[in-house]
């Protein structure tokens, strides 16, 4: 059917608000949510801003007046998110998303203010994720804000892994915290001493407990464990001098010195006596891994929300750059559009947009996923211990079973309806085991690939944002705090565990063939998907995700030039590579799909059905410029890694075999005539050759990678189109008079 | 006294800072993407809910209502904000709520919504709002609604009230040279439109928020189309009040110097 030119034409028309961001991430439906953003927004475009604008970021120590966000965090919400309302806080059931969105509004105006809000969270989820039922109670409640009438100051806390070098690191298993027996009378509770130093730990200006990783020092203890310290217990509790930090200047950061006696009863999760040895229920290792698994998704919505926060202030500056110039009298092009005249300006804004919806989409839909895993997962540890299952082998191989049935589900859910065993379907959803396969398994790739891909891109793409305000981007005035934005985002990517870290646990979680079973399920859903909304890019994503993984599933066989197997832990050459480019997909596989349900659920909304038409359509041209951006992306990073490992032919040997003789040809274009315009390499009768490297790399054996390869890039036709119209757009769209926070 | 009943009217305008640019629709005037752009409770009627639940808060027994007449999907993004701030209880009427709507048919759409609460006692009902708009400010509406609910005892430019001893209110109303008039009222039913009031806006309280929405999600539901537009007017012109935003930055200046420069500012008109 013929599109009206009138709907053709439509197009963006006011910047997205509230109503549209609560359809396409998914909470429109939750209203505890829709107020925790308009209460955290309204804080942070208020205390936060104002301290920012003041110069509260010029100091390193944690001032009286930086101390006054925590007040403020308290009454707006943000630190009640991480409670049960029974604890004292508003949410119920599973707070990942409602994190993510808080810490999204916070990082919109400071990142700095948002990583002090987190990090008392984080301090606390090793208590939450592993503690005893009483260490939760107690620390739960006592770290949340007074109640109406009660006078109390609530308890903050830091985490405490990260030691001064040569110890923990990226490498958490370097402890150099220790932990003995102080004292142990018969009969009654283990006294600890405990000596940890801390390197660069948040919150450390004003924390009342510290949750710190320590390893044994004493044959009466095993293993590791992470440990609650407080600030009244006897001994050391330093806080340490404040590292001088260039960014996140809102949080507050020092290296720490500990050397405190604690009860046993302080051992996250407990412990057990076993002939005489104290044995912790969990290993330090243990509890991080359950920590990170869900502190790190908010961490790349913030430098997404950045990004996003930077497309109102540099469109206002682009087209107020020549206003007041003689030259530029209102009502010429020049006084409306100022910069906006040109195209450049404009396609570096349209990718610094589609960079921060692609982060924030992958974001919110993983802290989702983990909304619907966490109470799984409790699930899990209760049948595992009901059949006395604890860990290691026993579970592993318990799963090598249940993975297999998580498999069998996913293929079967991607069949067509009439096609599908609906019955069979019912009796694996009906096993909470499958069903934790399945989230666990798509989680283990998607954490890490936020992480990764929304700070260490973002970081990249907000240099862009900055550059797109000139030289006003990297002063102080410059409006949305720009320059301190693009900085902060370095932080981002290391703290929490940088950039490796994430690859590394990407390059394991690939391989997860529940993942892999889901990921091919993927590809035909965006196929699908193209069919009917070819203008998404996601027909040209569903190539690169194929291109991916073909290289993937060679990568795994193949070997190198000298015989050695390519896919491999150590081979990080490899192996970061790949998880860089499955990062990008994850990315724009979720911003297609969020654009997908815009246009699904904006007509059951008046205010999104009012502009739809035109919002659809900026958001599939953005989505588009973003699949051919990671499309891009992975078929650069394919193609190094499918021929980069080969040997290039050489002028001798075996790559001579493959080259014409000069003589062979004269005696072919008697036979095949023109045959001599079409070779390339030929070597001469006195042994010449052309000047270049060697023989053509013919790559016979990956001959499927190159038809593959060729598709995908064909695969970007309309794709610069997308871009310009969305370019166009943005010369269009209405925005506020002024931003609606100081600068 | 067991406790004053206030229904306060108020709905909501689009927010002060985004670009307001008057265009003509087709059944009259409308503000550019107006539906589109954020809004907030009017300023007006938030000084007087603000007045209502600090003066409930005072007075053991009172209950607040918010009357607000605005379709019903961008109130409901409204109340997200607001619904956190005081305790009130929303009756809510789906229509327009722009500058251009006719004050006669919204007073009686309010009007009607008022008489309809379960349990409204004249003898303890205060009814308030602002006497002015951020959208457009008809100077009609408020009075309109007192007479067809035969409240006669109106007062306009409220700043302050005060209830007395002997049940009575003690009201200030703005005059002219930032003076004020005192009147004292025998006590309900009276109506106040009201100016600034004395109260900063209250911080958002989640837990008020989780409280407010048991009641605030299904009157939403529930809420009818009301019957307003635009009636017999006729719009000849519209602009926007001249306004002019001469944005600086500056840093370091003693505020005696942004003083001197603002006022040579306004004297230049
Ligand atoms: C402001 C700030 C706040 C912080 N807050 C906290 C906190 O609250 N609590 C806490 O415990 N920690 C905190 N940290 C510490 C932070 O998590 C670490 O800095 C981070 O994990 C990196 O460790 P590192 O600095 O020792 O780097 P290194 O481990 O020395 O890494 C240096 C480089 O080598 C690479 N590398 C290291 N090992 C590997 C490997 N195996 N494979 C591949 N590459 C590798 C890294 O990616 C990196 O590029 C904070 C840090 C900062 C700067």
């Amino acid at each position: 059917m013929a599109v009206p030119a009138s709907v053709a034409a439509e197009t963006l028309r006011t910047l997205p608000g509230d109503d549209v961001r609560q359809v396409m991430w998914r909470f429109s439906d939750r209203y505890d949510l829709q107020m925790l953003v308009q209460s955290v927004r309204s804080a942070a475009r208020s205390t936060v801003a104002r301290l920012v604008a003041d110069g509260a970021r010029n100091s390193h120590e944690w001032t009286p007046q930086k101390n006054e966000l925590l007040k403020c965090f308290d009454e707006c919400g943000a630190t009640g998110v991480f409670m049960e309302p029974h604890q004292g806080g508003f949410i119920e059931g599973p707070k990942n998303f409602a994190m993510a969105l808080a810490t999204f509004e916070l990082a919109w105006v400071d990142a700095g203010a948002a990583t002090c809000g987190l990090a008392s969270h984080l301090a606390l989820s090793p208590i939450h994720e592993r503690g005893t039922q009483e260490q939760v109670d107690k620390y739960m409640s006592l770290a949340a804000p007074a109640k109406p009438g009660e006078d109390r100051v609530p308890l903050r806390g830091a985490f405490a892994l990260t030691e001064p070098i040569p110890y923990v690191g990226v490498d958490t298993g370097m402890l150099g915290g220790k932990v003995r027996v102080a004292e142990w009378e018969p009969g009654k509770e283990p006294i600890l001493a405990v000596e940890k130093r801390g390197r660069f730990i948040t919150n450390m200006g004003f924390a009342n407990f510290v949750a710190a990783a320590v390893d044994s020092a004493d044959e009466r203890i095993k293993g590791s464990c992470m440990i609650i310290l407080e600030d009244s217990d006897p001994g050391t509790f330093d806080r340490g001098t404040p590292t001088k930090k260039l960014v996140h200047q809102l949080s507050s950061t020092s290296d720490p010195i500990f050397s405190l006696r604690v009860p046993a009863s302080r051992i996250i999760g407990g412990y057990a006596v076993k002939n005489g040895v104290i044995v912790p229920k969990y290993s330090h290792d243990e509890v991080i891994a359950a920590v990170f698994k869900h502190t790190r998704v908010p961490v790349g919505v913030m430098t997404s929300a950045k990004l996003l926060s930077a497309v109102e202030p540099v469109i206002r500056y682009q087209r107020g750059r020549f206003r007041g110039a003689e030259q530029a009298k209102p009502g010429s092009m020049r006084y409306e559009l100022g910069l906006q005249v040109r195209q450049d300006v404009l396609h570096r804004l349209v990718d610094v947009w589609a960079t921060g919806e692609a982060g924030s989409s992958l974001g919110f839909a993983t802290a989702r996923l983990f909304d619907e895993l966490d109470p799984l997962e409790k699930e899990k540890t209760a049948i595992l211990a009901q059949k006395g299952i604890a860990g290691g082998k026993s579970e592993f191989k318990l799963f090598r079973e249940v993975n297999q049935r998580a498999v069998e589900l996913v293929k079967l859910r991607a069949k067509p309806e009439a096609e599908r065993d609906e019955k069979r379907v019912a009796e694996l959803e009906a096993d909470p085991l499958v069903r934790y396969a399945v989230l666990d398994s798509a989680s283990g790739v998607l954490c890490p690939a936020t992480k990764l891909w929304c700070t260490g891109n973002g970081a990249t793409v907000m240099r862009e944002a900055v550059s797109l305000m000139g030289g006003y981007g990297i002063t102080e005035d410059c409006p949305g705090f720009l320059g301190n934005k693009w900085m902060d985002a370095q932080l981002e990517a290391t703290y929490e565990g940088p950039e490796a870290v994430q690859r590394r646990q990407l390059s394991v979680c690939m391989t997860n063939e529940v993942f892999l079973a889901q990921y091919e399920t993927w590809i035909k859903e965006l196929r699908q998907v193209a069919s009917v909304k070819p203008d998404t890019g996601a027909c040209e994503l569903a190539s690169a995700m194929t291109l991916w993984l073909y290289t993937y599933k060679h990568l795994v066989v193949a070997t190198d030039a000298n015989g050695e197997k390519l896919f491999q832990g150590p081979r990080q050459g490899v192996t970061f590579p790949l998880s860089d480019a499955l990062s990008w997909l994850m990315a724009a596989r979720s911003f297609v799909l969020d654009v997908l349900e815009l246009e699904r659920k904006g007509p059951e909304n008046a205010v999104v059905a009012e502009g739809l038409p035109g919002l659809a359509h900026f958001y599939e041209d953005l989505a588009h410029v973003q699949c051919a951006r990671a499309a891009g992306e992975v078929g650069r990073i394919c193609a190094e890694l499918v021929y980069g490992y080969n040997k290039h032919p050489a002028w001798e040997g075996e790559g001579r075999k493959a080259c014409y003789a000069a003589q062979e040809l004269e005696e072919l274009e008697d036979v095949i005539p023109g045959i001599g315009s079409y070779a390339v390499d030929v070597i001469g009768k006195d042994g010449s050759h052309p000047t270049k490297a060697g023989p053509c790399a013919s790559c016979v054996s990956v001959q499927d990678f190159a038809a593959l390869r060729t598709k995908l890039d064909g695969c970007l036709t309309g794709s610069r189109l997308a871009k310009d119209r969305a370019a166009e757009a943005l010369a269009k769209v209405m925005i506020p008079e002024a931003l609606d926070y100081p600068a | 006294m067991s406790g004053y009943q206030i229904v306060v009217c108020g709905s909501i305008v689009p927010d002060p800072l985004q670009t307001l640019e008057p265009v003509t629709g087709p059944s009259g005037p409308v503000l550019k993407n107006e539906l589109m752009l954020p809004a907030v409770l009017d300023p007006w009627a938030g000084h007087a809910l603000y007045e209502a639940a600090n003066l409930a808060a005072k007075t053991p027994g009172s209950k607040v209502w918010l009357v607000s007449l605005g379709p019903k999907a961008k109130v409901q993004q409204v109340m997200m904000a607001v619904g956190q701030k005081v305790p009130f209880e929303l009756v809510a009427l789906d229509g327009p709520a722009g500058g251009f709507v006719d004050a006669h048919e919204t007073a009686a759409a309010l009007a009607d919504a008022v008489k309809a609460i379960p349990g409204i006692d004249r003898t303890k009902l205060l009814v308030f709002g602002g006497w002015e708009s951020a959208s457009r400010g008809a100077g009609a509406t408020l009075q309109i609604l007192g007479e067809r609910l035969e409240i006669h005892d109106q007062f306009q430019g409220v700043d302050q009230i005060a209830p007395q001893a002997d049940g009575s209110l003690e009201i200030l109303e703005r005059v002219e040279g930032g003076q004020h008039q005192i009147s004292v009222v025998a006590g309900p039913p009276a109506l106040l439109g009201w100016a600034t009031g004395n109260l900063p806006e209250p911080r958002n309280n989640p837990q008020v928020g989780m409280a407010n929405m048991r009641g605030i999600m299904p009157a939403l539901q529930k809420s009818k189309p009301a019957k307003v537009g635009t009636g017999d007017l006729q719009y000849l012109a519209v602009t926007l009040p001249k306004a002019q935003r001469e944005t600086r930055v500056v840093k370091n200046m003693p505020t005696d110097e942004i003083a001197r420069e603002i006022v040579e500012w306004i004297s230049k008109d």
